[in-house]
């Protein structure tokens, strides 16, 4: 790379924003930056920001697609509230995004595009976007983007489409300027990718060198940013969202149980690259049945479950309802099956591309009858892997449904992974009838401590049994409609799941467990509230949080941890359906709520601010 | 699967005692299907039998087999996912017209789509028995019940059309009394790789008693009925005189040795070949136009899901050079840090 006569900016962390038409490829762009700065060494954690059509109306807000990254110096846990620099590929990226950027923060725009049609598209009123945005502080970057994009490539015999797709290039070659990052990531990806087409291989490749030289030209008036890689523990690393981190922990759990894989699922945003990854996994042996419906996806894992399979299904909100009826059968058939929830905004279609935490009562009570079974909730993209993980292995071993929550914000995600070692991860075993008690064993006799009963695979000679939805004698399993046996089957597989609380990690309190205020959130929202908690720590306020991964049962400890906080705020993106299940459980403990439905995660501005009132009251 | 071994139907039967009311068409059809079992020689423990909620669906309690009595509607997507996690087994579904038609037609039709090798006995008594008497969508036009006291105003599905539209490749017929004709059509229906569905028609004693006795009852069966066999001339009636020939585009009955037809003009089934086009006419023939086929309409052989999801395994992993969770992670973009 070629010297530097601009100045140099130094920082611990960076947000950089892309923007653009839904058809920009910002997604892509927003990736191969994210890649390039890991593989630099930098932590980084993304979010993708994609409207729910596939191409809404060409330069309006509804069809601005954005993709954020967030790297640093140390660790990262949000992709970050505010962006130091924005990319906007036409005024409606600009008009939508100008609020996220810091102020007095970078913004490139594609100047070409801002005419006047786009300008009255996107709404500006005037033809002085910066000034009408009140941007006058801002560093703005005027790149004829399109023109140098179609300058660059005019001699190529390419058509006019293909070479208005290569801008995103150009403009990412010079965000990699900006922060003096090797190209050699980007250079390989599009090699590989575009491999069959050379000409496409050489035009991107040509303009994104371009993109960079433009900034070597406008150096002298434009700072660039400095950031160092982070102290890093030894290891391999790749990038990781948490769809394909949730894939992942179902297939190391089937290899530790010693089971074949099925998914049974229909597509649903944002759960569908589930299906697609697993799909995919037919070298690991995953069977993949893609259902008629929602209802045959959860069915068809029952029926494998039965048959003797590590049983899945994934879905989102919408298809959580339909599958009630099922997991109700799971509940009292008592199999073991994974249903991953990845929620996304409701009620009904809601907001398909946006996150929300709005599922949680659903996950406990949405079903007809007594029918408990595990909660339990990923907290970050790459933990999804770890709680996908033992949402099987619990399963498995106890014999029962559990639901796993993640969310659209945890789906599309992405942070750096250090790969695991599957030797690190514990054994999963199933409870199996031993050969010198199958001449008296009974299908729905339990473990007199856990309450599991054993799981025996149809084809297992001599242990033919019936099972179904009807209530069954405690012990044969043979239909029973007595109702003195129906109260004590309702409370053995209530305490079955109550027992687990064995089984799980104590709940933990991170941030400064000296503090008179407790934060109290659960799933996706962790980043941001531990960020904030973090930040008010280096403030000299003292904040302590509990986060929750696992909700029913709850830790065995929650009530104790939460009884030691004169405030509690239960902070979540619903209108508080988990505070609402604390009071249920310890009614005698007062619970704050700080609640958000925008279909975004929290900013830790807002949670810093929060805190620090509350703790002022 | 297993071996195959001697058995004999009482293996098939479960210590529970049968509650289905006495003179249920159910009792013939349990029956069938054990003696079936029986001669398919399939080891008790290498058998499911699914089934989903109506009357029919408390079948598999009383089967000495792996059982399960699941939700309402949902038998073929349970059933799917037995035989395609473990495909050695053999798998029987247990519906109704309720259950298969109504509430579970989506699953239905997409089980016969994708031809999973499932044997699907079809109960058709054309009532709700469990809620006790609510038409269903297999009764006819103007039907009387509890919900339709004035008569329905809407047309029935046809089992038989429905699985030929939904591409299925073997369809038969039978009568719950008939237990011989039943035992043949099911072992048939067993041996024949891909779904199958066999249509029984049931008696419900309680609510529709009679539905299908005037084409069922003894004085008029061999009049109002034709057992199609694969290869035969398709005759029927008492004396063995009538026969089907085409008329232009239909079917008609002709009394052989009047009107000029001989034998020679007879219809021959042909049950293996892959055009639907006849086979629907077979399976849509109603008294009193026609004789109601019984019998295999349909039997003809195509790609099997549960089959080529093994294959595509196999071939997958072939090819691959990722063959452990190990090699997976670290596929793609991996870096280290030393």
């Amino acid at each position: 790379m070629m010297g530097r006569s601009s100045k140099v900016i130094e920082r611990d962390e960076v947000v950089v924003r892309f923007s653009g038409d839904s058809g920009d490829g910002m997604q892509l762009t927003g990736t191969l930056f994210s890649n390039t700065s890991a593989v630099f060494g930098n932590d980084i954690s993304t979010f993708p920001d994609y409207p729910a059509e596939i191409r809404a109306p060409q330069g309006t807000i509804g069809g601005v697609s954005g993709f954020q990254v967030h790297f640093g110096h140390s660790e990262v846990f949000t992709p970050g509230d505010y962006a130091d620099v924005l990319v906007a590929m036409n005024p409606a990226a600009l008009k939508a995004n100008a609020k996220w950027v810091k102020h007095g923060g970078t913004i490139i725009i594609d100047v070409d595009a801002f005419d006047a049609k786009n300008l009255e598209k996107a709404g500006y009123k005037t033809d002085d976007p910066i000034t009408e945005d009140k941007l006058g502080d801002y560093h703005i970057i005027k790149a004829p983007i399109t023109n140098l994009t179609k300058e660059s490539l005019k001699d190529m015999g390419l058509d006019n489409k293909s070479i208005l797709r290569s801008k995103n290039m150009y403009a990412l070659g010079l965000v990699y300027w900006l922060f003096n990052r090797p190209m050699e990531h980007t250079t390989n990806y599009i090699k590989k990718k575009f491999a069959k087409n050379p000409l496409i291989v050489e035009a991107n490749l040509k303009v994104l060198r371009e993109g960079y030289n433009y900034g070597v030209i406008i150096q002298a008036v434009t700072p660039s940013y400095h950031i160092n890689p982070a102290a890093i523990a030894k290891g391999k690393y790749r990038n990781i969202n948490g769809n394909i981190a949730t894939a992942w922990g179902l297939i190391a759990a089937s290899k530790k149980a010693n089971l074949e894989l099925f998914l049974g699922s229909y597509p649903i945003t944002p759960a569908t690259e589930i299906l697609q990854e697993l799909s995919l996994r037919k070298d690991m042996g995953v069977k993949v049945f893609q259902a008629e419906d929602e209802i045959a996806g959860i069915c068809t894992a029952i029926g494998a479950s039965f048959a003797g399979d590590l049983a899945v299904t994934s879905t989102s909100g919408p298809g959580l309802a339909l599958k009630g009826e099922a997991i109700g059968l799971a509940v009292i058939a008592e199999l073991p099956l994974v249903i991953v929830n990845v929620q996304r905004g409701g009620p009904s279609t809601g907001l398909p591309t946006k996150t929300e935490q709005s599922d949680l009562m659903q996950a406990l009570y949405g079903r007809n009858g007594e029918s408990p079974c595990v909660v339990m909730a990923a907290s970050s993209p790459i933990n999804c892997f770890e709680y996908a993980f033992y949402a099987a292995k619990i399963a498995v071993e106890h014999m029962t449904p559990v639901i796993l929550l993640t969310d659209g914000f945890l789906a599309n995600g992405t942070q750096t992974w250090k790969i695991p070692d599957l030797a690190d991860y514990p054994e999963i075993k199933a409870k199996r009838v031993a050969p010198e008690d199958e001449a008296t064993w009974m299908p729905y006799q339990r473990d007199p401590e856990t309450y599991v009963r054993s799981w025996v695979k149809v084809g297992t000679p001599g242990l033919m049994h019936r099972i179904g939805g009807l209530e069954k004698d405690e012990k044969t399993g043979g239909v029973s409609y007595d109702g003195e046996n129906h109260e004590r089957m309702v409370k053995y597989r209530e305490a079955k799941i109550k027992y687990i609380e064995n089984n799980i990690p104590e709940q933990d309190i991170l941030g400064e467990p000296e503090s008179d205020l407790l934060v109290v959130g659960w799933g996706g929202t962790f980043g941001h509230l531990f960020t904030a908690v973090e930040e008010l720590s280096e403030e000299g306020v003292h904040v302590a949080l509990a986060h929750f991964n696992y909700i029913n049962p709850l830790p065995k400890n929650a009530h104790a941890v939460l009884k030691r906080y004169k405030k509690i705020l239960v902070c979540e993106l619903n209108l508080g359906q988990f505070a609402n299940y604390l009071r249920m459980n310890y009614p005698d403990i007062q619970y704050r709520q700080f609640n958000k439905m925008q279909g975004l995660p929290f900013s830790v501005v807002e949670l810093k601010e929060q805190f620090k009132k509350l703790l002022e009251e | 699967m297993s071996e195959e071994c001697e058995l004999k139907y009482t293996d098939f039967k479960s210590d529970l005692s049968v509650r289905w009311c006495a003179g249920c068409g159910d009792h013939a059809i349990l029956n069938a299907v054990q003696k079936a079992m029986a001669n398919l020689k399939v080891e008790p423990h290498n058998v499911a039998v699914i089934s989903g909620i109506g009357c029919s669906s408390r079948f598999p309690y009383y089967m000495n087999t792996y059982g399960f009595h699941t939700i309402h509607g949902r038998a073929s997507a349970v059933a799917s996912g037995v035989k395609v996690a473990n495909p050695n087994l053999k798998v029987w579904q247990i519906t109704g017209d309720g259950d298969a038609l109504a509430i579970g037609g989506n699953h239905f039709i997409h089980l016969i789509r994708r031809n999973i090798d499932i044997n699907v006995i079809l109960f058709n008594n054309q009532i709700y028995g469990l809620t006790k008497g609510q038409y269903s969508p297999t009764s006819k036009r103007g039907f009387i019940s509890k919900t339709s006291p004035y008569g329905t105003v809407e047309d029935p599905f046809r089992p038989g059309e429905l699985t030929l539209g939904a591409r299925g490749q073997f369809f038969a017929r039978t009568i719950d009394k008939e237990i011989k004709l039943s035992i043949e059509v099911m072992e048939e229906a067993a041996r024949h790789k891909g779904t199958s569905i066999v249509e029984v028609l049931q008696n419900c004693v309680i609510y529709n008693d009679k539905t299908h006795e005037a084409i069922t009852d003894k004085k008029y069966k061999a009049d109002r009925t034709i057992i199609l066999q694969h290869g035969e001339k398709m005759i029927f009636g008492v004396d063995n005189d009538k026969g089907l020939v085409m008329d232009g585009m239909d079917i008609k009955t002709v009394t052989i040795g009047q009107d000029g037809y001989t034998l020679d003009d007879i219809l021959v089934h042909d049950a293996y070949t892959h055009h639907g086009a006849m086979h629907r006419k077979l399976s849509n023939m109603d008294f009193p136009e026609l004789p109601v086929a019984l019998g295999v309409i349909r039997s003809v052989k195509d790609n099997v899901y549960d089959v080529s999801v093994e294959q595509q395994l196999v071939d997958v992993q072939a090819k691959t050079s990722i063959t452990t969770f190990e090699e997976m992670v670290n596929s793609g973009d991996v870096w280290e840090v030393e």
